[in-house]
């Protein structure tokens, strides 16, 4: 199953798409059962890129983990939303894509795994500073779920 | 006529929360090692203790939560491990202890987080972290009443405390602030332990007895500790263990 996903970089980072995706059903689950929703229509999944989540990777673990589940019928939407950090200190504003050519793998795998590792390897562009927020694209979150009562 | 479906959007919490409980499921007992201050052996003590326990055959987690100053990996020495990926983090076994830290990631970098990265970074280690079947997971918690400590009550619900302290009038102002908070919150405290200890002196037994927790005992000032920094075999046949040993025959 693995393989036919292509790439060892795929197959290293499914083992943690798949712990994201899991993540993110049982909160699906949790608030459709919490609201009493006969059905769940839809989802909207934001992905912050920072966390360098691949989007046909984290569909197919999704695609298995929904099987005989209520979401096994439920149109999940993946969107990726950029990121930008804010240095605290001058105030500059900033995106930071394709973290593995400008940081490596080993690096970007860490911040794959925990995203506010970044903090231990970038720097404020224009200060130096390494007191920056996380303003968007961060990590992984559940936007909104449709339900029919 | 049909029956009228109304449709409805909603918002859903952060989805790292809905796995956590998952992901500790199968761990036993939450040893969490507190203070309040630092530099009290809180580190020492919960690498010592997570050792004493897996020579008894426990299944036995360590998760080492100071993010700023990790420093569970160096008394292990804890060279060259490194977490495997399964749906997960699976922690490498280091002298028989599931051990997880930050340090595997960053290495000596310093890290400079604030509160809600701190908490986000725990949340996050938390929600990938796969410990499977233990007996006994021990926390490092890092000096302070902060994020990392509110964040083990909020989110690690079966914790148990073990508070730390030195026979110091000036440390222990601050441990009863920690004491106060733990009490406050109606949280499991296992006990207090007095570490460092140099002459004889009731302080700590007394300051237990005030609160109402259990005086786990003391463990005596050992000058040639150092050396066993790194070298866990060492370390298991010094003193300082053999009085942790009576407080894990005590709490465990």
């Amino acid at each position: 199953m693995l393989k036919s996903l292509g790439s060892y970089r795929k197959t290293v980072i499914f083992v943690h798409e798949w712990a994201l995706a899991e993540a993110v059903i049982s909160t699906i689950l949790n608030v459709a059962k919490e609201k009493g929703a006969k059905k769940i229509t839809k989802a909207e999944i934001k992905i912050g890129t920072l966390q360098q989540i691949e989007v046909d990777v984290l569909t197919f673990a999704f695609r298995e983990l929904v099987k005989n589940t209520p979401l096994e019928k439920t149109e999940i939407k993946l969107k990726p939303e950029e990121v930008y950090f804010k240095c605290r200190v001058c105030g500059v504003r900033w995106n930071f894509s394709n973290a593995t050519s400008v940081l490596g793998r080993e690096k970007s795998e860490a911040i794959h795994f925990v995203p506010d590792l970044v903090h231990a390897f970038i720097r404020c562009p224009r200060c130096g500073s390494p007191d920056f927020e996380v303003v968007g694209g961060r990590g992984i979150w559940v936007e909104y779920i449709k339900i029919s009562k | 006529m049909g029956r009228v479906h109304k449709n409805f959007k909603v918002r859903a919490p952060d989805p790292r929360l809905a796995i956590i409980d998952e992901r500790l499921k199968n761990v036993k007992r939450i040893f969490v090692v507190v203070s309040g201050k630092g530099g009290v052996g809180k580190s020492l003590i919960a690498t010592t203790l997570s050792l004493i326990l897996t020579k008894r055959s426990h299944s036995v987690g360590l998760l080492d939560l100071d993010f700023h100053g990790p420093s569970c990996h160096f008394i292990l020495g804890a060279k060259g491990a490194m977490p495997t990926e399964e749906k997960g983090i699976i922690p490498p076994e280091v002298h028989g202890i599931k051990f997880m830290s930050l340090v595997y990631y960053v290495g000596d970098e310093p890290l400079p987080l604030r509160g809600t990265e701190i908490s986000d970074t725990f949340t996050e280690l938390l929600a990938i972290t796969r410990w499977g079947r233990v007996d006994y997971l021990i926390v490092d918690a890092p000096p302070g009443i902060g994020e990392e400590v509110l964040d083990v009550i909020r989110l690690m619900k079966r914790s148990e405390f073990l508070i730390v302290t030195t026979p110091s009038s000036l440390v222990l102002k601050t441990v009863s602030r920690l004491t106060r908070l733990l009490l406050e919150l109606k949280v499991p405290i296992l006990g207090m332990v007095e570490n460092m200890r140099i002459t004889e002196t009731k302080l700590v037994e007394e300051h237990a007895k005030r609160f109402g927790i259990k005086y786990l005992g003391p463990i005596l000032f050992e000058y040639n500790l150092e050396k066993c920094l790194g070298n866990p075999k060492k370390l298991l046949r010094t003193k300082f263990t053999h009085n942790i040993k009576d407080i894990a025959k005590e709490i465990s």
